[in-house]
């Protein structure tokens, strides 16, 4: 024991990295990566960072499809292998939902650059508060080098076999310069492996990127050039200069954002509610039972069965008709269903509704044939007067029915609503008029629960006060017409 | 009793967080907006986190993220958007995480219109993504089934592990209905295998590699043995004299509406006709089918699509009875007279009960 102290740990494997890697099937003492691989160098700064930033407890690492898509045979953190080119997107989640885990994407440029070009983007430009390691080797490596959005002009791949030419491929791009237009990263640096000058700055660089996070600074990002010798047919060593003399000159090295400096860390979340009071965030909760005891729904006086349909133009209010029926019917204990029609029936701007009301559970919800149709406008009381039930009613907004529409066997109230609305005080409250009328017809629902509906739907003052004069007076104007006459 | 009217869209959401889910995240598709509209407005509230992605399939692997990390989590979308979420849906079956995914349906193929059909049968039931896995799917016909089977959906899917669709047409999530939510929230715990960025779940791994063929067969075989569970124990369907009815109706969805006006007018008329509905299409509720096959002389399948779900019922069947089929498509929806007509035609071709004494269903 006594000779140990005589000498000083300098270099070490890093707590982050297993001691064996016991998820790989063999060879469990070395890594899957070819010898002269990048990924081995950028995984031991990775791991020494997090190491140096005491936050292995917290280390989420989300690894990629391509060649580090087993980093987690290595990094003893939690581990999520994602599809491929959405590690920024499944990162983004685990962050939001865990807010004190580091979370790690770690990518390479067919998954970041290519296919996971639009998660990448938007987890950048939302600032995410997570830390992308982007390893940049020009190629499509795992699935044996294919060109890669990367790749240098001229670089032969197994899919340019000639070459990449600008004119088929494009260019190499420039996924830092690209994020860098962006205002809400933090901190944006591309590094290399080329010699050690490099790997020392790069180390310092992912450090620097994954404690933004800790500090809750933001989203940072650090591009790495990487040799992969297999691929490029080189030697461990050809390849690391490759990356210094060849790949830098198109991929140059430095700084593209950094506002650490500047950077306030995000706010944090407000803390949830307890769960006693979420019933009444989500306006669930059943009422106080003082003031449910004050308001007992009252009966219809009369079993009521009642089946509308409710058309016109958009605007007019149909659908806030059909609710304010449902709504009524339910205050008044009734089973009740409200149906908008939508895509086909909905060309040509019209709008309709289907409302029951029931004493037994509704089976269908669609109005075949109504007992009451509300036609706001002509067309709609051309296109549904054939539907409604013999004996039963037509509540038109009009003069008169037209001689030609089909409308036998049926009660017409015919009257011109908007006009009289319009000299009530709005056009708008039309439909409050026809509603009335409908009431009428309806018989039996109870004032008390029509005007529980109208306080429920409508805030405006005035609407209120208009609507319900509107509505008296389309009683009003039923009886006029019908007197002593209920359905 | 505290019922609400509500729009089927708006009680998802609800019944989703009531039932502890805290992610929610999506992308804007006709009719299934108001789902994320209304979870914008209350998942923050509530204390989750509210995301519109930048695609579907950005989506579907942000909720594969929230759900590594162990939380409840959801999206909704329709046909289209459900399409390009399927890749994300294969790996987390693949990974074994649970969520809950909405699918409003809309007609189709390609853009089609947002009106109601029930074309996603087959990439839904089916299991659109690759591989060899299974969705549970579950079928509201209501509004207070919206809340119901969604809270069942977040229960079924950290049970199985495994990700759960609620399937409606466009329908049932813009229709509004009288609805009545549980008076207490839950809030499930972290489980153990989540990776929450925490010392306990530091050695957990999320992944749906496994390089050995040995070791993958095993994993599939592990997945099939949950379903065979699934099969035997969720199998949902309801049943509507069923056990007095010599044609059975069979639809799901605003359809199974429309068939239940039409079984009681037939009824009312003398007719023994009965509704089979069901409320989960995997595990697709077979044994029911066998059990109304002893009486029932002939199956009607009406539904919005093309013979998707007949092809389930056929197999149910398996030949004891015939069924038949009558369906609408692109965003039509099958008339309470139709139905009625085709229940008019079969009812003449049955023979009278006493000429089927000592006929027995060979099922």
């Amino acid at each position: 024991m006594s000779e140990e102290t005589e000498y000083e740990i300098a270099l070490s494997r890093p707590k982050a990295f297993y001691s064996a890697f016991e998820r790989k099937e063999e060879l469990q003492h070395q890594t899957h990566y070819c010898p002269g691989c990048g990924h081995g160098i950028v995984h031991k700064m990775l791991a020494q960072a997090i190491d140096s930033l005491e936050i292995q407890n917290r280390t989420v690492l989300i690894s990629p499809v391509g060649c580090s898509v087993f980093a987690y045979y290595y990094f003893d953190v939690g581990n999520i292998q994602a599809a491929h080119g959405r590690a920024s997107a499944v990162a983004t989640a685990v962050k939001r939902t865990r807010p004190d885990s580091i979370v790690i994407s770690y990518q390479g440029d067919g998954d970041l650059a290519a296919i996971g070009s639009a998660e990448i983007l938007h987890a950048a430009n939302r600032g995410e508060n997570i830390t992308v390691i982007f390893v940049n080797n020009t190629i499509y490596s795992m699935t044996g080098g294919q060109v890669a959005p990367t790749t240098l002009l001229g670089q032969v791949s197994t899919t340019t076999p000639k070459g990449r030419q600008a004119g088929n491929e494009g260019y190499p791009l420039h996924v830092s310069e690209l994020l860098a237009t962006l205002q809400a990263p933090v901190y944006i640096e591309r590094v290399g492996l080329g010699d050690n000058r490099q790997i020392a700055q790069a180390a310092r660089a992912v450090r620097r990127a994954v404690e933004n996070q800790a500090r809750g600074l933001g989203f940072s990002f650090v591009e790495i050039l990487s040799p992969c010798p297999t691929i490029w047919k080189m030697s461990p060593v050809e390849a690391q200069h490759w990356v210094r003399d060849v790949m830098e000159k198109t991929f140059p090295l430095g700084v593209l954002r950094d506002l650490i400096a500047q950077a306030e860390p995000r706010p944090v979340p407000r803390p949830a509610p307890s769960l006693d009071e979420i019933p009444r965030i989500l306006g669930v909760a059943p009422p106080a039972p003082a003031a449910s005891a004050e308001r007992s729904s009252p009966k219809p006086a009369s079993p009521l069965d009642l089946q509308v349909r409710v058309a016109g133009f958009g605007g007019q209010g149909v659908l806030l008709l059909g609710e304010m029926l449902a709504e009524a019917g339910l205050d008044a204990g009734l089973e009740v269903s409200w149906l908008p029609s939508y895509g086909p029936e909905m060309r040509s701007g019209t709008s309709n509704c289907h409302v029951r009301l029931a004493q037994e559970p509704v089976d269908s919800p669609l109005v075949a044939h109504p007992d009451v149709l509300v036609a706001m406008n002509e067309p709609s009381l051309i296109k549904f007067a054939a539907t409604v039930r013999r004996g039963g009613w037509i509540v038109y907004n009009g003069e008169a029915v037209p001689a030609e529409c089909p409308a036998e066997g049926v009660h017409i109230l015919a009257r011109p609503f908007t006009h009289i609305a319009d000299e009530l005080g709005d056009a708008r409250a039309a439909n409050m008029l026809m509603l009335g009328a409908l009431l009428e017809i309806a018989g039996s629902l109870p004032q008390a629960s029509v005007d529980a509906a109208l306080m429920r739907l409508v805030k405006s003052p005035r609407w209120l006060e208009l609507d319900e004069r509107a509505m008296t007076r389309g009683r009003e104007l039923f009886q006029e017409a019908f007197e002593g006459v209920r359905r | 009793m505290h019922r609400q009217l509500m729009k089927g869209n708006e009680a998802i959401i609800r019944s989703a967080i009531l039932a502890g889910c805290r992610a929610f995240y999506g992308y804007p598709i006709t009719p299934a907006s108001e789902i994320a509209e209304a979870a914008a407005i209350y998942m923050p509230e509530a204390g989750g986190v509210f995301l519109q992605a930048e695609s579907e399939v950005a989506a579907i692997n942000m909720i594969y993220g929230a759900a590594a990390a162990g939380e409840r989590a959801m999206t909704a979308s329709s046909g289209p958007g459900i399409s390009l979420m399927q890749e994300g849906v294969s790996y987390m079956a693949g990974a074994e995480l649970p969520c809950v995914i909405v699918d409003i349906t809309r007609a189709g193929p390609g853009l089609g219109n947002i009106a109601s059909e029930q074309g996603d049968y087959h990439q839904v039931v089916k299991g659109g993504g690759h591989g060899n896995y299974r969705t549970l799917v579950l079928a509201p016909h209501s509004v207070q089934e919206m809340a119901d089977l969604t809270a069942l959906a977040f229960e079924l899917a950290d049970r199985y592990r495994n990700p759960v669709v609620v399937m409606a047409d466009g329908f049932i999530g813009q229709m509004m209905e009288p609805v009545e939510f549980p008076t207490t929230a839950t809030s499930p715990r972290i489980p153990k295998w989540a990776v929450a960025g925490t010392e306990e779940s530091r050695g957990n791994l999320i992944s749906s590699i496994h390089l050995e063929p040995d070791k993958q067969e095993a994993h599939e075989r592990q997945l099939e043995a949950k379903y065979t569970i699934a099969q035997r124990r969720e199998a949902r369907a309801e049943e509507w004299w069923t056990d007095t009815a010599d044609i059975v109706l069979v639809g799901y969805g605003i359809a199974a509406r429309i068939l239940k006006a039409v079984a009681a007018e037939a009824r009312a008329e003398g007719l023994r006709v009965g509704v089979l509905r069901p409320i989960t299409l995997f595990p697709f509720p077979a044994e029911h089918f066998r059990r109304a096959a002893a009486h029932a002389q002939v199956f009607l399948v009406v539904e919005m699509s093309n013979g998707q779900l007949l092809e389930d019922v056929r197999l149910a069947l398996n030949g004891a009875r015939p069924a038949e089929f009558l369906n609408r498509m692109g965003g039509n929806v099958p008339s309470h007279a139709e139905v009625l007509e085709s229940v008019h035609s079969l009812a003449q071709q049955i023979p009278p009960a006493e000429e089927r004494q000592g006929l027995v269903a060979h099922v």
